[in-house]
């Protein structure tokens, strides 16, 4: 077979660089399963409503700590059966919250069942959800919590907040930090000092307890989409400075290069300069910090909700799920409590490997054509 | 040169001083020059690396940043209006407008991340807002400063050009505008040399077409007999010697221009040492 080494050449060129970079993204193996994961997890949140079994808000105090629903085949004759069915669960042992199937009755796995109402992406009225069974048995897929509210339900609602507050966080501070540090670096001087100085202070005082003084600041009794907001400001108050330090540096030798001097001889502004000219040189660099710097924001949600400033019960976010683990009962009894700590450990992971593929594969110094 | 009332200069350059702060030291970049340039005229500027030739032009619409330079001295009057005193967006109504520049490495003067249709449109977006259909005076832009196939091109980004094609795109943004005075920024250095003889033909030829001024920076003194009515030679921030091209060249004064004259290679000479510039024989 005869090679042709120009049309192969042509059609490396031919490629848009965001392809090559993706190429080199696909090689990455592991970066590739996460970024497929993290879609996975963000589609079953985004349908959350419609794939809990219930209202996550809804106690049941009969069914405190119940452990998770086993999913049967075969009747007690060993009968398969092709639909799984479940049992309704008794409690058998007040003092350790211990609980048996009731096995006279079956109840059948059914989907698309009617359920409580709710709107799907925040505006479609729906009743509908995924799967579930007949009253008065309840499904627990990941068991239930003190108040008898499903786990599992808890746990895709939870997600709502939780991965979305990366997102929103992300939103406004690599915009504040793009600003701020471009400004610093271009105009340099007096309001690099002052910029980069006050930069330095945010930075040195101690995470967990900036974020303690700043929710002190706000008022205690607030509504759960004001606590979100609240959260997300706090974070990014924080998450900025770092940011814009390194976005400093690189609009420092940018602002250097001769188009940036040739821009401003066409008369430009120079905020139009900034923004348009020299910042797009950073966005290989900003989509690899943001999604390294998402797992700080799903974590900083979870301590504050840990520690019972954040998201508020009813409500509910992974963080807040936590806090329910705390006592030793819980850890050493109820196994599925720790699920949502399971979830974000898994999360937090997929983003960092993620954004080390990201990174490999935008980096153009590691460009290298096979 | 004596003082013709009736015709005002376009460029009016009066004692004019840059000194640079760097620690405790004051480099005197530019230290004192006085120039004229009318309209329609073309002056180069020649002098070695570091003899101010660059922070001259820059200057002209305050393109240098302040700090580290300071301008400590002069004025530089266009059209009468001094151009150091003016406020910010004075100048960025003249920058690109009035005075366009052209830089010497044209792969770094655009912008790697953008298509070159994209960056003439700014341009005219900035100043000729009243365009219309932009695609096609971008197209009759590109097609002046003779690339073909424009409309082709322009979906193009600058590391697919090369180096000429990349400067003409440059000379198509810097006409943009008609702009009364064109700096050209040792517009032909980072490119070989026939292109360099194709760039400064355009120049040329388009100066006659559009009829603006143009001041050339080189440190080449070949390649100013074609095209310079005037040349100024700097040396120290200094200029040592001002004259019509054609004199200068035939009959130099200054010993450095005499040396920088005598040490550009000639084709069809006899072959010998180059002349080296002797600095401590030159003074200023």
């Amino acid at each position: 077979m005869i090679n042709n080494p120009v049309q192969g050449e042509k059609s490396i060129e031919g490629r848009h660089p965001w392809l090559l970079s993706f190429d080199k993204l696909r090689s990455n193996r592991v970066a590739l399963f996460c970024l497929y994961f993290l879609a996975v997890i963000y589609v079953l949140v985004l349908l959350a409503p419609f794939l809990a079994p219930y209202d996550y808000r809804k106690n049941f105090l009969d069914k405190s700590f119940q452990s998770p629903t086993r999913i049967h085949f075969f009747t007690t004759e060993g009968k398969f059966l092709f639909r799984p069915f479940i049992y309704d669960y008794q409690m058998a042992d007040r003092i350790t919250t211990r609980y048996e199937e009731d096995k006279t009755k079956m109840y059948p796995i059914r989907f698309f069942v009617e359920g409580n109402e709710y709107k799907l992406f925040g505006f479609i009225p729906m009743k509908t959800h995924f799967f579930g069974v007949e009253a008065p048995a309840r499904i627990y897929l990941l068991g239930a919590d003190q108040y008898g509210r499903d786990v599992f339900s808890r746990l895709l609602m939870g997600g709502q907040i939780s991965l979305s507050i990366g997102l929103i966080g992300c939103l406004i501070t690599f915009p504040l930090g793009l600003l701020v540090g471009g400004i610093s670096g271009y105009y340099g001087g007096i309001w690099d000092t002052i910029i980069m100085r006050s930069s330095e202070v945010l930075m040195s005082v101690p995470g967990l307890y900036l974020i303690l003084s700043l929710r002190s600041s706000f008022p205690q009794n607030m509504s759960s989409t004001q606590v979100y907001l609240m959260i997300v400001v706090i974070l990014s108050f924080i998450g900025w400075a770092g940011f814009s330090r390194v976005i400093r540096g690189m609009v420092l030798s940018e602002r250097e290069k001769p188009y940036v001097v040739a821009a401003r001889a066409l008369g430009q502004k120079d905020l139009v300069i900034i923004i348009r000219h020299i910042l797009p040189s950073t966005l290989s660099y900003c989509i690899v910090a943001a999604t390294l710097s998402i797992p700080g924001y799903i974590l900083g949600e979870a301590a504050l909700s840990f520690i019972g400033v954040g998201i508020q019960d009813p409500d509910t976010s992974w963080g807040l799920m936590l806090a329910q683990a705390q006592s030793h009962r819980v850890l050493t009894s109820f196994w599925w409590i720790l699920s949502p700590g399971f979830v974000i450990f898994v999360v937090v992971l997929a983003f960092n490997f993620l954004g080390d593929g990201l990174r490999d594969a935008l980096d153009p110094k590691m460009k290298v054509i096979k | 040169m004596s003082e013709q009332p009736a015709l005002e200069p376009l460029l009016d350059v009066r004692d004019l001083r840059i000194h640079f702060q760097d620690g405790d030291q004051i480099v005197k970049a530019v230290d004192g020059i006085s120039f004229q340039l009318a309209k329609g005229e073309t002056l180069a500027v020649v002098g070695e690396s570091g003899s101010g030739k660059s922070v001259t032009a820059l200057s002209i619409t305050k393109l240098i940043a302040t700090p580290p330079a300071i301008y400590s001295g002069g004025q530089i009057l266009f059209h009468g209006k001094d151009t150091l005193t003016m406020s910010p967006s004075e100048l960025r109504s003249i920058r690109g407008r009035k005075i366009s520049y052209i830089f010497q490495e044209p792969s770094s003067s655009l912008n790697p991340v953008f298509k070159i249709r994209s960056q003439i449109a700014e341009v005219l977006q900035l100043h000729r807002p009243d365009i219309k259909d932009i695609d096609r005076e971008i197209i009759r832009l590109l097609e002046l400063v003779g690339i073909k196939d424009p409309a082709l091109r322009f979906h193009d980004y600058p590391h697919q050009l090369s180096g000429g094609m990349q400067q003409r795109v440059m000379i198509a943004m810097a006409l943009a505008c008609h702009p009364d005075l064109l700096v050209a920024d040792e517009p032909t250095t980072a490119l070989d040399v026939t292109i360099q003889a194709q760039i400064l033909e355009l120049l040329r030829d388009l100066k006659k077409e559009i009829g603006m001024a143009i001041i050339l920076i080189t440190h080449n003194f070949s390649i100013i007999s074609g095209i310079a009515d005037k040349v100024a030679v700097m040396f120290r921030g200094k200029i040592v010697e001002f004259g019509p091209t054609a004199e200068v060249i035939k009959n130099p004064q200054h010993p450095y221009t005499q040396a920088l004259i005598e040490c550009v290679p000639r084709m069809g000479a006899r072959a010998k040492r180059l002349k080296t510039i002797d600095y401590s024989k030159v003074n200023v």
